[in-house]
């Protein structure tokens, strides 16, 4: 479903030499299954999500989705089919319901209160349409940010350590939120985290990176050890 | 008898009306740089470029100066090539403001342009603006002035307003929105941030300031209702300039700060 063939990133500073943030990374990701992906801090994890969702260009290699290089695809166009929820939830100003809108919105798609009010609940936040969103804390903020991404009906899922920047009780709450959600909706998904226990409890492989290239890539047995 | 007071100091130290200038603006630069030494104990400021600047102000006036008591004896029309590299100084001077935008030069050229260049040529055409030396060059110059800040002014904010908001700006680019749509907020807020300065001088105009054109028309014997009326056109002007400046602006600037996939031009190079 998702594959990555000898991707690459450099990025030229001026006045500095060319820093190396990926480099040679492959890996191979089933329909509906999830990868979780490892590293120390400055690994290259969120880099290799900002590839996956175009936000950057690979320097080099390609990335295939469903079996088309996604260099071929309109970026915006695969970054519906490729949908992403960051660290920190960054809700646009407005209502829960508008914030939700705002991705078929960009397709000149509009959706219906029922639609809204069903991905709502789908999250655990049924009867918040009209509620402002800087008025939710950060494990409602990070579940809206989940239902944002799903408002585009994605294939894939990339989660950046989503539950990374929340309490304990909001960590566990939106953990097991997203694990339902990836296995009804049957998303293929990659999932960035630093915690190996996570990594054990999401993923069903494993890649782990170190200073941008991969040390590691298999079951969670062979990566994070038995 | 208030009034001799207080030139008392320097009308006993010079006597020519050049030589008290140099004086004035001798005392006055101490006076900047006394100010500047305090700011730069604080940190608010660097001396050395505050140095910099108060002599090449001086400097700039002066060959200012010198060069109108030449084009005040050239035709009308000569004001047209002196007009247009002033904007293409203005142009260079806000597009310093953020560097890190690609073409930003020709951004704020267009911007100037578009703002100042349309309001002058549009005024002239009218009446409004006489078509003489001494009209048009400086109500031109005070205009060109204006839009340069207000470019600047939008650029600052503008680039300030997305590195403070990359995450909702990069969230709206991951959910498929197009580059001008994710930062139409953020052109929004500088928008109107440009725009308050001049908004501010309309609606202070005669209460907290009466502005140097006005005092000049009736130093110079003009009635004073008509120099109040004339404050009011030049402060109008300015006032459209910057307006067309700073919509030019927030219609080409968010556009060119992403590529022709939405990628965010002006991130950091910094990931993780």
């Amino acid at each position: 479903m998702l594959a990555c063939c000898s991707v690459s990133r450099t990025i030229q500073r001026n006045g500095h030499p060319a820093l190396k943030l990926l480099e040679n990374i492959s890996f191979f990701v089933e329909q509906g299954a999830t990868l979780a992906v490892l590293g120390a801090s400055g690994a290259g994890k969120s880099t290799l999500l900002r590839l996956l969702n175009r936000l950057d260009e690979p320097s080099g290699g390609q990335i295939m989705l469903a079996g088309k290089n996604t260099a071929e695809i309109d970026a915006r166009q695969l970054r519906r089919k490729v949908g992403m929820v960051m660290q920190r939830a960054y809700l646009f100003p407005g209502c829960v319901a508008d914030n939700i809108r705002f991705g078929p919105a960009q397709f000149g798609q509009t959706m219906t209160d029922a639609e809204i009010a069903g991905l709502l609940e789908q999250v655990g936040l049924a009867g918040y349409e009209q509620r402002e969103a800087h008025t939710l804390s950060g494990g409602e903020a990070q579940r809206v940010a989940l239902a944002r991404a799903l408002a585009n009906r994605p294939q894939v899922l990339l989660l950046d350590e989503p539950t990374s920047a929340l309490d304990e009780e909001a960590k566990q709450g939106v953990e097991q939120l997203l694990l339902s959600v990836v296995q009804q909706d049957r998303l293929t998904c990659v999932w960035v985290t630093h915690d190996r226990a996570q990594a054990r409890r999401v993923g069903q492989r494993a890649l782990l990176l170190s200073e941008g290239r991969v040390i590691a890539d298999g079951s969670l047995d062979e990566v994070l050890g038995a | 008898m208030v009034r001799s007071m207080r030139s008392w100091v320097l009308n006993y130290l010079v006597h020519s009306e050049l030589t008290r200038g140099i004086a004035q603006a001798a005392t006055v630069a101490v006076f900047v740089l006394l100010t500047a030494w305090f700011a730069a104990q604080r940190g608010a400021a660097s001396i050395g470029e505050i140095f910099v600047a108060v002599t090449r102000a001086i400097v700039q006036i002066l060959v200012v100066g010198l060069l109108l008591v030449i084009l005040m004896k050239t035709p009308w029309w000569t004001a047209i090539p002196v007009l247009a590299g002033m904007i293409v100084a203005a142009a260079t001077i806000a597009a310093k403001r953020a560097p890190e935008v690609p073409r930003t030069f020709q951004i704020t050229l267009i911007c100037i342009c578009a703002g100042a260049g349309t309001t002058i040529l549009v005024m002239t055409a009218l009446g409004i603006i006489d078509k003489q030396m001494r009209m048009l060059l400086p109500v031109g110059s005070m205009i060109i002035a204006n839009t340069m800040n207000i470019a600047a002014l939008y650029l600052n904010r503008f680039v300030g307003e997305i590195r403070s908001h990359i995450g909702e700006l990069e969230s709206a680019i991951a959910l498929g929105a197009a580059g001008d749509t994710a930062a139409l907020p953020y052109s929004r807020a500088a928008f109107r941030a440009s725009l308050i300065p001049a908004i501010d001088n309309l609606r202070s105009l005669g209460i907290v300031w009466i502005p140097g054109i006005m005092a000049g028309m009736v130093l110079s014997g003009s009635s004073p209702l008509y120099a109040a009326l004339y404050q009011f056109v030049v402060l109008g002007m300015i006032f459209i300039s910057g307006s067309i400046t700073s919509i030019t602006a927030s219609q080409l600037l968010p556009r060119n700060i992403f590529n022709a996939r939405e990628q965010l031009l002006i991130r950091d190079a910094v990931e993780e």
